[in-house]
């Protein structure tokens, strides 16, 4: 591999690492805080990239569609919640698994319903459909978008988590949850800020993804499976765990295609075993608990 | 629109949903077995096959042989695993008279299994893996679609007479991907083609990036890919993206177009596809066709909708011959490989293997519309290896 194409691999991975980071932060927020393992969160990217092409079809702006798009995946969020994840929280992982699968079932019916099996395409705005040359090859401006968004998110993700009161008491629930009701604070309020931020983080993965990736029936599952070894790689809870997991896992795949061809699709994995197997945790998971 | 498909459907689901005992009274209705996706990715091609045979058969007056249809729907939802099940509850449970299905290959050959040791007439009206008129080939079992030879391997020829010698193939790395990249390279190579590179990508992903600068890097004369539906869609998106589309001509068997290309939109412009069908094709089958179907479904026909519209016809021309018997087997076997008529797609007519022999055209898109370049193969004819009958 000559110095360009690795470098524009490297493009590639760093790409397709930002997004899964996306989807996978909000899977590690639900899962490390609130202890629910969330078989909908792939629903919600679903959602939110069938959201962007349903209103930017109707205005004409997708722009507009994040704009309305977020808000409404908050809302859903927030009905999830209440409705049923938040009847779970004392339950066993069996029972949630059993919920949030249902859920699936739910949302893919309701995608059938009201947008029927096509496949949809969604444009980019007028301003970022230009590409721009890289190498032997273009990258469009979207794209390059996305990923700026992607790492403005993470930074300001960062921020609200170490520097804010909010964000100490994330951090403090996603090592000892019961610890942090003793002491006082408003568990189910904070479970639910945390549940509308994870799902509307799903939601914009799916409505930046949208126009890359065109819109269809079942493309939560993929993702979903993706963001779980994500989020087992960073270690359960982790934010910054599930950054440099997502990293990982996309470098690795984009690198297994082009360097080990046959050995592809189970080069994600390997990387999550050798993973597991030095950090057993993850890169960054919390300390063991004996719970 | 959507109306009057959620109208169409919950009638299918309730003359197929309720189990019904058919009696003696009633024994001389005609019963089709449908099994088809009415879930899941392929639910769009499940319901094209099905209203189009109800098209069919109404334009028969509802009557095949002289004999009142009744249809038998199972939802296959693609799932190999659950298609034994599925074949024997309309073989054994509905005692259908004749079977037809599947969209899926891994159903297919499933389905293959059992029928090969049944009775029961048998059509496919999709799935295109070789081996149903190939190596599993049988008497009773006929196919109305194509076989995944016949859309690759004319495309071959196509690339060689443009003067494209040096290729890169790219496809989904399961039975279809790699039984058309087996048809394209047999062709390809024999005229002196050379294959720079092939790229396996695992099913069903559609992380194509990597790859893509890996064929910007190698610049090949021409691509030939294998996707199909949404995997396609974002595989000619990602393309035109890369920047490849203006700079190495892209092809495919039609499937990397067909039924996604709105999707597409105008990344799609430009490329060149082989199938044994087009949208456009003009002919007055295909018109009187493609009127009659939106009439009814309120959609646009495709590929799909004639393999189904085609099994009806053929069933129809058959079923004459032999007054609606389907108990005598041999002459209405006879009468379906003796079948031609005028389909939607050109003439129609089945080969010693029981695939359709056809002509396969090249497509190319042209201001969002599939536009028929010309004929890419005349009666293009499935090699039916490992095929015993009618040697």
């Amino acid at each position: 591999m000559s110095l360009s194409l690795f470098a524009l691999q490297l493009v590639n991975g760093v790409e397709y690492g930002l997004l899964l980071f996306l989807v996978a932060s909000g899977l590690t927020l639900v899962f490390g805080v609130l202890g629910v393992l969330n078989f909908a969160h792939g629903s919600f990217y679903m959602l939110g990239a069938y959201l962007a092409f349903w209103i930017s079809e109707r205005t004409g702006s997708l722009w507009l569609a994040i704009l309305l798009g977020v808000p409404a995946m908050v809302l859903i969020g927030l009905l999830v919640e209440r409705l049923a994840i938040s009847r779970l929280y004392a339950r066993d992982h069996l029972s949630q698994v059993l919920l949030t699968y249902g859920l699936v079932l739910l949302f893919n019916e309701l995608q059938r319903a009201l947008w029927g099996n096509e496949v949809h395409g969604v444009s980019t705005p007028g301003a970022l459909s230009f590409t721009v040359p890289l190498g032997a090859q273009t990258w469009p401006a979207w794209r390059a978008f996305t990923s700026f968004s992607c790492i403005l998110l993470a930074l300001g993700m960062r921020q609200v988590v170490l520097k804010t009161r909010f964000g100490m008491r994330v951090r403090a629930g996603a090592s000892n949850a019961e610890m942090v009701e003793a002491l006082g604070i408003d568990v189910r309020r904070l479970f639910s800020i945390l549940f509308c931020a994870g799902t509307a983080l799903a939601g914009l993965a799916g409505m930046l993804a949208a126009p890359l990736t065109t819109v269809y029936p079942g493309m939560g599952e993929s993702v979903l499976i993706l963001s779980f070894v994500v989020v087992v790689i960073g270690g359960i809870g982790s934010i910054k765990g599930a950054f440099f997991g997502a990293l990982l896992v996309a470098l690795a795949d984009t690198f297994g295609k082009v360097l080990l061809p046959g050995f592809a699709s189970a080069m994600v994995y390997a990387v999550m075993a050798a993973v597991l197997l030095w950090r057993p945790r993850g890169l960054l998971g919390a300390a063991p608990e004996g719970r | 629109m959507t109306l009057s498909r959620r109208a169409l459907l919950g009638a299918a689901a309730c003359s197929t949903l309720l189990p019904r005992r058919t009696f003696a009274a009633s024994a001389a209705k005609l019963r089709i077995g449908l099994l088809l996706p009415y879930s899941g990715t392929y639910a769009a091609l499940g319901h094209n096959i099905t209203d189009a045979m109800k098209l069919a058969a109404g334009e028969h007056g509802g009557k095949l042989g002289g004999r009142e249809v009744e249809w038998v729907a199972v939802d296959d939802e693609s799932d190999p695993a659950k298609a034994p099940a599925n074949v024997n509850k309309l073989i054994a449970g509905e005692k259908v008279d004749i079977l037809t299905g599947p969209v899926h290959s891994g159903v297919a050959m499933a389905m293959m299994q059992i029928v090969r040791q049944e009775e029961v007439l048998t059509i496919v009206t999709n799935a295109g893996a070789q081996a149903v008129t190939g190596t599993l080939c049988a008497p009773h079992v006929f196919r109305t679609s194509f076989s995944n030879w016949q859309t690759s391997y004319p495309c071959a020829d196509v690339l060689l007479k443009a003067n494209q010698k040096k290729a890169v193939l790219m496809f989904w790395n399961y039975s279809f991907g790699q039984e058309s990249m087996a048809a394209f390279k047999e062709g390809y190579l024999k005229g002196g083609g050379t294959i720079v590179k092939e790229i396996a990508v695992p099913f069903p992903s559609t992380e194509f990036q990597a790859n893509l600068s890996e064929i910007a890097a190698l610049a090949p004369d021409a691509v030939f890919v294998f996707f199909a539906g949404a995997g396609a869609a974002k595989f000619v998106k990602d393309y035109a993206d890369a920047g490849l589309r203006d700079k190495v001509q892209l092809y495919g068997s039609g499937f990397l177009t067909e039924g996604v290309l709105a999707a597409e939109g105008p990344a799609a412009e430009g490329i060149k596809t082989t199938l044994h069908y087009a949208d456009g094709l003009d002919n007055a089958a295909n018109r009187k066709f493609r009127a009659a179907f939106k009439k009814a479904t309120g959609r646009e026909a495709d590929v799909y909708a004639v393999a189904g519209y085609d099994t009806v016809n053929a069933l129809a021309l058959a079923l004459q011959k032999v007054k609606g018997d389907t108990g005598a087997r041999k002459e209405l076997i006879a009468a379906l490989e003796s079948t031609r008529f005028d389909s939607p797609r050109g003439p129609f007519r089945f080969s010693k293997a029981h695939n359709p022999i056809q002509d396969v055209y090249l497509r190319q898109v042209k201001g969002g519309a599939e536009t028929v370049l010309g004929v890419a193969m005349k009666d293009a004819e499935d090699p039916a290896a490992g095929c015993k009958m009618g040697k």
